[in-house]
Formats: structure tokens, C-alpha cells, sequence
């Protein structure tokens, strides 16, 4: 079951590629914190991580963090296996925490069904908006930045216009 | 001339590609069948060679020949474009080459 508009963050403690633990409370200073979905192998979040990477740029100095999680089944998925996830983050250059979540427990508490598939929650760690980043897979062919309009919402005080959108994206790959 | 889209429903792309694909078909004047496969089963993507949705051969040929030789799953394929940016579906003119 997907969380729903105005739930709390699920709490979460997991390894990321940088070598350490991560949990919601390190983020507990950003004013708005996206947790989004993602893996290595998809070839939907290959083509929008490059604007993740550039969202994260572009509002850190307003306190914004991103994080993303692969919950991927990496033993039917060799690609979004934990090495390839640090190879792939090192290659990238990522801005953002890249998290595996190998038991799946943080994926099922919080129900994303695809990658990429975004949770952005406000200070309070409420949700306030669910679904894509923007639009379109094709970047020079994005017309609506629902995730960046969200994200300026919520850093003006005010509720984001969209608060929903259907996330298109591969299927979480979850355990047999 | 044989057109087969082989698609697995874990990857939203097949109406996309099925989309250009026939559109390409219409405006290259072939007059020819898009026959859709379902690739269900592991079993079923290593017997057909499926290196992943969508996978677009004509008459046999994969349109793109670099990424056919990838591990049979049942995944979204990545392709790649002249540009270099990665997609879900073949380009246009990966598919206009490929009728040639």
C-alpha cells in the first residue's frame, strides 16, 4: 500500500555507497526531503537521474536533500546488486544518497511500485507530494516539473498545486 | 517482411514503442503485421533470446544488434541514442535503419 498525502515519513536505517548509515533522522534539518525509488538498471531512471542530480544542485542551498533507495531484488538483478550501485553512483557522481534497502522492509512500509517513484515530505516529514519528477522521460521534452514545483511550494509555505501523479517507471523487482 | 514486438508486462513501454513502430511502418510504406509476443517466464525470455521490453526484430533481426546479446530477463531493455541518452524504446532511426 502506497503511503498517502499527509502520512509521516516511515523511519529508515540504510547502508548507503558512500560507506555509511543513513537514517531519517540525518536528515532531520531539510525543510523538504524527496525520497525517490531508483535503481541502477532501469531504463527509466537512467534517463531522469541526471535530473535528480541537477534538482539537488539546484535547491541545496535552500536546505533541500534527495535521497534515493534501491529495494531491487539484486539476486534476479545482478545490475542492482550493492557494488554495482557504488560503481554506479561513482560514475555518475551523485550529489544525492544512494541507499539499498536489501530486505525490501523500507520499500513495502512506504509502497513505491516503480523506479523512479517520489515521496516528497515538508519539515514536519509529511507527505506532501507523491509520484514522477516531471512530465516526460525525454528531457528536452518536459513541460510540467511537478517535483520542482513541489519543492517551491513547500519551501514558499504554501501546499504543492499537484500533489499527485501517476509514477512511470520499471516495476520494484521484489523478492520471490 | 516479419515485424515481431516481444514485451514483457512488467515495463510500461510497449504501447510507446508499438506506437513509432507502426508509425515508421506506415511512413516507409510496409505494409506489414506487428505480431506482439508475450515473454512471460524466465524460461521463456533465455529460449527467445529476450534481452529484455521491448525487444523489436525484423525479419528476424534485433534493430539494435549491440544490445541483443544481452542476459536473457525479464527487464526493461536500455537503448541507447544518437546522442547518447538512454531510453526504454529504440529511436526512429534505429527502427528506419532497420528496415533497410
Amino acid at each position: 500500500m502506497t503511503l498517502t498525502l499527509a502520512t509521516e515519513a516511515p523511519p529508515f536505517e540504510l547502508p548507503g555507497v558512500d560507506g555509511s548509515t543513513h537514517s531519517l533522522d540525518d536528515y532531520a534539518d531539510a525543510p523538504v526531503l524527496a525520497v525517490v525509488w531508483s535503481c541502477n538498471h532501469c531504463p527509466y531512471v537512467l534517463a531522469w537521474e541526471d535530473r535528480m542530480s541537477a534538482i539537488q544542485r539546484d535547491y541545496a542551498e535552500r536546505g533541500f536533500r534527495l535521497v534515493a533507495i534501491s529495494s531491487n531484488d539484486a539476486e534476479s538483478y545482478p545490475a542492482d546488486s550493492f557494488e554495482a550501485m557504488k560503481a554506479h553512483a561513482a560514475d555518475k557522481g551523485f550529489p544525492f544518497d544512494y541507499l539499498y534497502d536489501e530486505d525490501q522492509s523500507v520499500a513495502r512500509a512506504y509502497g513505491p511500485e516503480r523506479t523512479p517513484e517520489v515521496f516528497l515530505f515538508d519539515a514536519d516529514r509529511r507527505l506532501v507530494y507523491h509520484g514522477a519528477i516531471d512530465d516526460s522521460r525525454d528531457e528536452y521534452a518536459v513541460s510540467e516539473s511537478y517535483l520542482r514545483d513541489a519543492i517551491d511550494a513547500v519551501l514558499d509555505g504554501r501546499d504543492p498545486q499537484r500533489s499527485d501523479t501517476p509514477p512511470v517507471g520499471c516495476s520494484i523487482k521484489w523478492r520471490a | 517482411m516479419d515485424v515481431e514486438l516481444l514485451y514483457w508486462d512488467g515495463c510500461p513501454s510497449t504501447p510507446e514503442a508499438r506506437e513509432l513502430l507502426a508509425d515508421v511502418l506506415a511512413s516507409n510504406g510496409v505494409e506489414a503485421e506487428i505480431r506482439m509476443h508475450h515473454v512471460g517466464t524466465d524460461a521463456e525470455a533465455k529460449a527467445l533470446r529476450f534481452p529484455g521490453s521491448p525487444t523489436i526484430r525484423i525479419d528476424g533481426r534485433d534493430v539494435d544488434p549491440e544490445g541483443a546479446d544481452a542476459t536473457p530477463a525479464l527487464t526493461c531493455r536500455v537503448y541507447y541514442l544518437a546522442d547518447g541518452r538512454p531510453s526504454p524504446i529504440p529511436s526512429r532511426d534505429d527502427l528506419e535503419a532497420a528496415l533497410t
